[in-house]
């Protein structure tokens, strides 16, 4: 029977899910998070994995987390510190112990807490039994044992059976939240149709779970939070990468042109081109070339022959496609470059997120070499960013840079579904005309015209020498290259005329403003409306556009007597404004591969401002 | 068609060729072996039916890559070594295109050289030249991966110690379904290669031993000096014996896969001892035997078709798998894809 339970209402919740990377724990912290978005919350995720595929079971190194956050009102990060910590094993809490809210829940599968598994996390004494877990709310579970017993019957090996605990993890969490086990009951029935005996074990694994919570007394509170009040409309939940692959799809069909990706498989942008080479019947071409550099150059081709072009890559990736962006800029074709910038110098940290590429993208060409640059700010943003890289690609016949990160790629959010007709459309006029053409004519925008082959009597020819203004031709006069570099940079400066001006949020007569560009909006946002609460006078402004700045980006730097830039890099965008605007901005630097915590940001604005620390 | 229809077919070409040819000035060096090449193709390109707006012509960084600049085709200039990539998406763009690459040895075989292995085993529909002189040319004289060995170049003063690749056999086995070699001071041979690469669905690519007459100065000058020349290069017809010499005195026969050079004249073999060529072998391992004559002392240079087989093209099939997947979801609609996964309303 059924006990009642007290159901305390929460205004938002952090989780962390963390196991071995072969417990699936980003499979159930997806799971959490589609069921959590239906369930109508605002929400933010933050997976964070090994670079090994399976990391030798136990160890430190090996543990695989996903954490989600999830509110009754608009939230932007996800989250500082987890309320809540589920443990698959002794080597999951060992590493996400310091990270713990005080007094936060730790949910451990107990009958991983053997010797073997406690040798392998470096403990010497059990930390379920010698008190030191004391000021946290533990709650034991034999999620291993129960597991094998509602499995039992089944004609499954006991190495299966391990694998399903964590549907059993995922069925507690959905009982001790309140959430319906509905969504994941279906999404089994779709993955494991043709495999019935594996569909029954999830199934059983997730229901056991969910009663375990409710017959056994373990927990003696359930916890409700309520849906949000987001802006009316058709909500889906999307991640950084699914939104940037849907963005191009989008502009394609806005442009009227087929979509081509030259691709080389690299962390954390694969996902672009697996999404992609899914859209075969939106006319998406997807080819994934030999070497990044193959990527970029048969993206170049396409973009020659008419194509919507673009290539995606990381940081190691966009520094072998170097040469051949520059020459996109001499050629002056349309082509999107996507770097879903993760840790570097080097391979790096290539699982981890950091915002490390700008000045990559900026400077890392030969010559004058201007490229506009935009940033995406969040998941669904990945959508708004792509879209637009591939307007200013078309219209000013120039490669564009759309920088996202790892944690905008792979962190998920609620998306409002725009109405395809709301969309502007991309005007793409290939030139016709046989009297009129010359191939570096220029347009009102400083655009040279896109003639493409098999067009009669365009015949042309391009390449990387310099070339003529108007026509085309190789030119090595000195006047005519020094026009030609100067042309290449008006045109890039005048891109500044066609995107928005940066908007001013919080106070407008602050005290200090605080400027940010790309994955750290969320951290910003979340720190600047907690000090504002707290009474501090701060505004915030949010660069998407890199390269160029905004048109009144001057105007608003002036107003501020302070400028607080926080990325997680050494001050790339810091040196940019310092370089552009002879402006000193105070830095907060942070390069951990992680996310800010907003907290972190509150503090350096307090320790400015003058007041007491948060925690 | 053969090699010798396509040759009597040559003979009676209108020439058109001026069509082919831009305003611009040719700046390679006087004498050199470009000049041929770039001849032949424009006298060639009339001949294919294909309307000129659906040629481009695409090269990388070399001496000849600037070649698409004398052509009044479309044509891409663009950096060493990346032609086969750039003209992959070119051909993956728009089908309907003539897509030629136009590459010298140290850009397609050094630089570009795994672009070159996967543009083979793609079996993308374009012809790819190599213009292969054996030399670096316009970084004004260094060895090649293609120069001899022990060979003295200004960065080998010592001779060169790399070995050199065979750029047949590097063709043939990655994949290239059609694999020839030619000679730049043999205009006609050259023009039916360059056809029969053209007539071609899939990799085409013919290795061109072209004369740099600055710094690699006859290079392959046995092969086309009038006198040395019948002992030097063995032309391969379909379906012909390979003979060779002023007199046509010599032949080459097989010894299960060892080839052997016999004297026609002395009785103890005759025509029907030989190795008769055939193209269309499904089996590569010929290929690699004649191409490694280059290897075998007193051996006589292959020119000619090596190989040409059917496969299906990189290209038909990424346009084919659009269609059946079109056909299969219904053509793309962009506010489902918006929708896809779970949604919900929010009133």
């Amino acid at each position: 029977m059924a006990k009642d339970f007290e159901v305390q209402v929460l205004e938002d919740v952090t989780i962390r899910f963390a196991g071995d990377s072969g417990d699936g724990m980003q499979l159930t912290g997806s799971q959490f998070s589609n069921t959590t978005a239906l369930f109508g919350n605002d929400l933010n995720t933050l997976p964070d994995y090994p670079a090994e595929i399976r990391a030798p079971a136990g160890t430190l190194y090996g543990v695989s987390g996903f954490q989600l956050h999830f509110s009754s009102l608009e939230i932007q990060t996800p989250g500082d510190s987890p309320d809540v910590l589920v443990a698959m094993n002794p080597a999951a809490l060992k590493v996400n112990l310091k990270d713990l809210k005080p007094g936060a829940t730790i949910v451990v599968n107990e009958n991983a807490f053997d010797s073997k598994n406690l040798k392998l996390a470096h403990y010497d004494v059990n930390p379920l039994e010698d008190n030191s877990l004391a000021g946290f709310n533990v709650i034991l579970v034999p999620l291993s044992k129960q597991t094998a017993a509602a499995l039992e019957g089944l004609q499954l090996s006991m190495k299966d059976i391990e694998r399903t605990k964590n549907f059993f993890a995922l069925g507690l969490m959905y009982w001790l939240f309140d959430r319906p086990l509905e969504p994941t009951s279906v999404w089994l029935e779709q993955k494991f149709g043709s495999k019935p005996v594996y569909l029954e074990a999830n199934k059983k694994a997730l229901t056991a779970g969910y009663y375990y919570g409710e017959n056994t007394e373990v927990f003696t509170t359930r916890y409700h939070v309520n849906p949000a009040k987001l802006e009316k409309g058709t909500y889906r939940s999307i991640s950084g990468n699914e939104a940037t692959a849907i963005g191009f799809v989008a502009a394609s069909h806005k442009a009227g042109i087929p979509l081509f990706l030259g691709s080389y498989p690299i962390t954390p942008a694969t996902e672009i081109l697996h999404e992609l080479s899914k859209f075969k019947n939106y006319g998406v071409k997807t080819f994934q070339a030999e070497d990044e550099i193959a990527g970029v150059s048969s993206a170049i081709g396409a973009s020659f022959a008419g194509n919507l072009a673009i290539t995606t890559t990381s940081g190691p990736g966009l520094a072998l496609k170097t040469e051949a962006i520059g020459l996109a800029v001499m050629t002056e074709l349309p082509l999107v470059i996507v770097d879903v910038q993760r840790g570097g110098p080097s391979t790096g940290l290539p699982t981890k997120t950091e915002q490390s590429d700008l000045l990559q993208a900026m400077f890392g060409r030969n010559g004058e070499s201007p490229v506009p640059i935009v940033a995406a700010s969040t998941p669904s943003d990945c959508f708004t960013m792509a879209f637009e890289a591939c307007r200013i690609a078309i219209k000013y016949m120039t490669p564009v840079f759309l920088l996202t990160e790892g944690y905008l790629a792979n962190g998920s959010e609620p998306w409002k579904i725009p109405d395809v007709d709301s969309l502007p459309e991309i005007p793409v006029n290939y030139w016709k005309d046989k009297e009129t053409y010359q191939p570096y004519l220029r347009d009102d925008n400083l655009s040279r015209p896109w003639a493409i082959p098999g067009t009669p009597g365009l015949e042309h020819r391009i390449g990387g020498l310099e070339k003529a203004h108007i026509y085309g031709t190789v030119s090595y006069i000195p006047e005519n290259h020094e026009f030609m570099i100067r042309m290449r940079d008006a045109k890039v400066k005048k891109i500044q005329d066609d995107i928005p001006n940066l908007e001013v949020l919080g106070d407008k007569d602050a005290d200090l403003l605080i400027a940010a560009w790309g994955g750290t909006y969320g951290s910003v946002s979340e720190a600047v409306s907690n000090l504002r609460r707290k009474g501090f006078k701060v505004a915030q402004v949010h660069f998407k556009y890199l390269n160029p700045f905004p048109k009144n980006t001057e105007e608003v730097l002036s107003k501020y007597k302070q400028i607080l830039v926080p990325e997680r890099n050494l001050g790339q965008l810091s040196k940019m404004l310092k370089m552009e605007f002879l402006r000193e901005v105070i830095q907060l630097n942070k390069v951990q591969g992680s996310p800010f915590k907003s907290s972190e940001i509150e503090n350096k604005v307090i320790s400015i401002l003058g007041g007491n620390n948060v925690n | 068609m053969s090699t010798k229809e396509v040759m009597e077919k040559t003979e009676n070409v209108k020439l058109t060729a001026k069509d082919f040819a831009t305003n611009q000035d040719v700046r390679w060096c006087p004498g050199c072996g470009d000049y041929s090449i770039l001849a032949q193709a424009q006298r060639i390109s009339p001949e294919l039916g294909i309307p000129r707006e659906k040629f481009v012509w695409v090269s990388g960084i070399g001496c000849s890559s600037r070649f698409p600049y004398y052509m009044d085709t479309y044509g891409f200039h663009s950096i060493h070594g990346r032609a086969p990539a750039i003209a992959t998406g070119v051909k993956l763009a728009n089908p309907d295109l003539s897509v030629w690459v136009a590459a010298g040895d140290g850009d397609l075989l050094s630089i570009g050289g795994n672009h070159f292995i996967h543009a083979c085993r793609r079996n993308i529909d374009m012809k790819v030249i190599l213009f292969n002189n054996r030399i670096y040319g316009l970084t004004k004289g260094q060895y090649s991966p293609t120069s001899e060995k022990g060979k003295k170049t200004k960065s080998s003063p010592y001779g060169s110690i790399d070995f050199p690749f065979l750029p047949v056999n590097m063709a043939v086995a990655s994949g290239a379904t059609f694999v020839a070699r030619s000679i730049d001071r043999d205009p006609k041979h050259l023009q039916a290669m360059m056809l029969r690469a053209a007539a071609h669905h899939g990799l085409a690519f013919i290795e061109i031993y072209q004369n740099c007459n600055i710094f690699n100065d006859g290079a392959y000058e046995p092969l086309t000096n009038k006198e040395t020349k019948p002992d030097h290069v063995v032309v391969l017809e379909h379906g012909k014996p390979l003979i060779f010499g002023k007199n046509n005195d010599k032949g080459i026969r097989l010894d299960g896969m060892n080839p052997i050079i016999v004297d026609l004249t002395k009785g103890e073999y005759s025509v029907s001892d030989l190795w008769v060529h055939d193209e269309f072998d499904s089996n590569p391992g010929r290929s690699f035997v004649l191409a490694h004559f280059s290897d075998l002392k007193d051996f006589p240079a292959p020119i000619g078709v090596f190989r040409q087989i059917q496969k299906s093209t990189y290209d038909g099939d990424l346009f084919a798998q659009l269609d059946e997947v079109t056909k299969m979801k219904g053509k793309g609609d962009l506010a489902k894809l918006f929708r896809s996964g779970n949604t919900w309303e929010v009133a």
